[in-house]
């Protein structure tokens, strides 16, 4: 089952509704609820991302037999340097995001941290790629 | 404790009013960082915050929270309540500060302990 959702770049006030959207399906399949909490989580920070940094987005979530598969393209400004961005509290998140309670340099590690498998492509000033996979018998992780 | 028997006992105002109140409440979680409550809150926490923006609810939501707790008098804006309501989670409204209202809980034995 393939469930994919547009995302457009600041619109605050729809943050989640992919998220929120994709947990129902998960839930509707019968998966246990630590593992579509963490799908959840992670899908919640990668379509953030987009809202806070890239003009628009899309999020594609791939349920398989062993794993959900979710894959976020942005069209956007990029990240020069990956191995920075996956570093706890490295941020380039500005003031009005940072005042909701956003942008404290944890996303990037709470999807790692969730995630049982994760992949990052970027390129400046064209958009980034972020693919992660949840193995759906792994109870182990977070 | 179950959250409706918390809420009575305490005097919170209750902000939602179709949401689920019959979880049994063990464990909860404060902090004003949603990101911070994203990676660190656990499934069933009461949340204690002063953030009132809509986007508290997706937080409850996808980390399985048992409810929130708006602390220090905060009002949570219009938008937030209905989203609450369309999706609901529990919200209930203190004027105590932070500190006080999580140290009330903690006497009752609801512990942030991960």
């Amino acid at each position: 089952m393939i469930i994919e959702f547009e995302v457009s770049g600041q619109d605050f006030k729809k943050a989640g509704e992919a998220s929120f959207e994709i947990k129902n399906r998960l839930k509707r399949l019968g998966l246990p609820p630590d593992i579509i909490r963490r799908i959840a989580t992670a899908t919640y920070e990668g379509e953030l991302n987009v809202i806070i940094y890239a003009h628009k987005g899309k999020v594609r979530v791939c349920v398989e037999d062993k794993c959900v598969d979710v894959t976020i393209d942005d069209i956007g400004p990029g990240i020069p340097n990956i191995q920075l961005a996956m570093k706890e509290g490295y941020s380039t998140a500005p003031p009005h995001v940072k005042q909701l309670g956003y942008g404290s340099g944890m996303g990037l590690p709470n999807i790692k941290k969730n995630a049982d498998w994760m992949e990052i492509r970027s390129e400046v000033n064209r958009g980034t790629n972020l693919r992660f996979k949840v193995n759906i018998n792994n109870k182990e992780k977070a | 404790m179950k959250l409706k028997d918390l809420a009575e006992k305490m005097g919170w105002e209750i902000v939602v009013r179709n949401a689920p109140v019959e979880a049994e409440v063990k464990s909860g979680y404060a902090s004003d960082l949603l990101s911070d409550v994203l990676a660190n809150s656990i499934e069933g926490d009461l949340w204690v915050t002063r953030q009132t923006h809509l986007n508290i609810v997706a937080i409850a939501v996808m980390r399985d929270l048992s409810g929130i707790l708006l602390s220090n008098g905060v009002k949570p804006d219009q938008e937030t309540v209905e989203k609450a309501m369309e999706k609901m989670v529990p919200i209930f409204r203190t004027n105590l500060p932070t500190f006080e209202a999580v140290g009330r809980l903690y006497q009752l034995g609801i512990s942030g302990e991960r």
